[in-house]
């Protein structure tokens, strides 16, 4: 008994073994800029940026060290006075749409913003035309 | 009392919200059945690898930069780790690919160099050139988003090809054809 405890307690601490190499993580990927208002542009830019491996977290969430990675080069280039939007833009230009959690309108997109439109002109429509007969009875 | 806009609508009205739900729920079982795709692919297909530079990650051998790709020659780009279990599942075809003339060259994402001479002993060394990615920040400019993923560079240093995941046995013949198709 004691001895299987031990080994799933030896397969605990094993476990950074099997993790994405023994490099320490990037100088910038857990530290803030010491510029306030440039690290609140750096988190509000990584809060929309998806994370490449686990596709469901955001870069500020995550804890791979390939987020990361990316947290720390966001960092030093709006420390460097790169604009935020550039920033995603760039990473756009070489991940596509899917990297931006900041929808964007395109000619794949539209429906999506136009749909709530037109089905609120509908109701709009409807409820006159119901109105106006209530009026009429 | 009837109500005044009910006699006006027909009776297969009745049915439409239970066909719309019908409607949704095959639509909901096509996309149970039929998965996205869960890969990230490079948006830089077709277009020429950004400007970079890496110092070399193993000794003796050279380092990478953007210089070394746009001499003529059709190469193929391997972004590894030493840390990375499939990569060492695809050593053996990037053996393969040397032996049949490929110029295989390296870029090694957060690897320290002690770990990487033990992962290049133990699984042979195909590279002519590998550079040290430390940051990621070369994998980041290739749109590349994980370990191992291939890149066929033509002699323009234009991306033409992108292979994400481990190179399999099977798959050799087509990363042929499409480094041949490169050199054309």
């Amino acid at each position: 008994m004691i001895r299987a405890l031990l080994l799933v307690l030896a397969m605990a601490f094993a476990a950074p073994v099997l993790a994405e190499g023994s490099m320490p993580p990037a100088p910038y990927a857990y530290r803030q800029l010491d510029d306030p208002a440039k690290e609140a542009k750096a988190h509000e830019l990584m809060e929309t940026l998806r994370c490449l491996q686990c596709q469901s977290q955001s870069i500020a969430d995550s804890d791979v060290p390939i987020a990361g990675d990316m947290r720390h080069q966001i960092r030093t280039r709006i420390a460097a006075g790169e604009d935020p939007e550039a920033i995603r833009g760039w990473l756009i230009e070489r991940y596509g749409d899917y990297v931006s959690y900041a929808p964007r309108v395109t000619s794949a997109t539209w429906p999506l913003f136009a749909a709530p439109l037109i089905l609120l002109a509908l109701a709009g429509s409807l409820m006159r035309r119901r109105l106006k007969r209530g009026d009429e009875a | 009392m009837t109500e005044p806009g009910s006699t006006r609508s027909s009776p297969w009205m009745m049915w439409l919200p239970a066909l719309i739900f019908v409607g949704f729920l095959g639509l909901v079982a096509y996309g149970l059945r039929n998965p996205a795709e869960r890969e990230v692919r490079s948006a830089l297909i077709g277009k020429p690898v950004p400007e970079f530079a890496l110092p070399p990650a193993a000794e003796g051998q050279p380092g990478l930069s953007r210089a070394d790709l746009v001499d003529g020659k059709v190469r193929l780009l391997n972004v590894f780790a030493s840390w990375c279990v499939p990569c060492a599942v695809e050593a053996p075809q990037l053996a393969r690919l040397k032996a049949e003339g490929v110029d295989v060259v390296g870029v090694a994402i957060r690897d320290r160099p002690e770990e990487l001479a033990v992962f290049l002993a133990r699984n042979g060394n195909p590279y002519s050139r590998i550079g040290a990615d430390n940051l990621s920040k070369v994998q980041f400019a290739l749109g590349s988003s994980g370990v191992p993923e291939s890149f066929v560079i033509d002699g323009k240093g234009v991306i033409r090809y992108q292979h994400i995941g481990e190179i399999r046995a099977e798959q050799v013949p087509m990363i042929l054809a499409k480094i041949a198709e490169a050199g054309q």
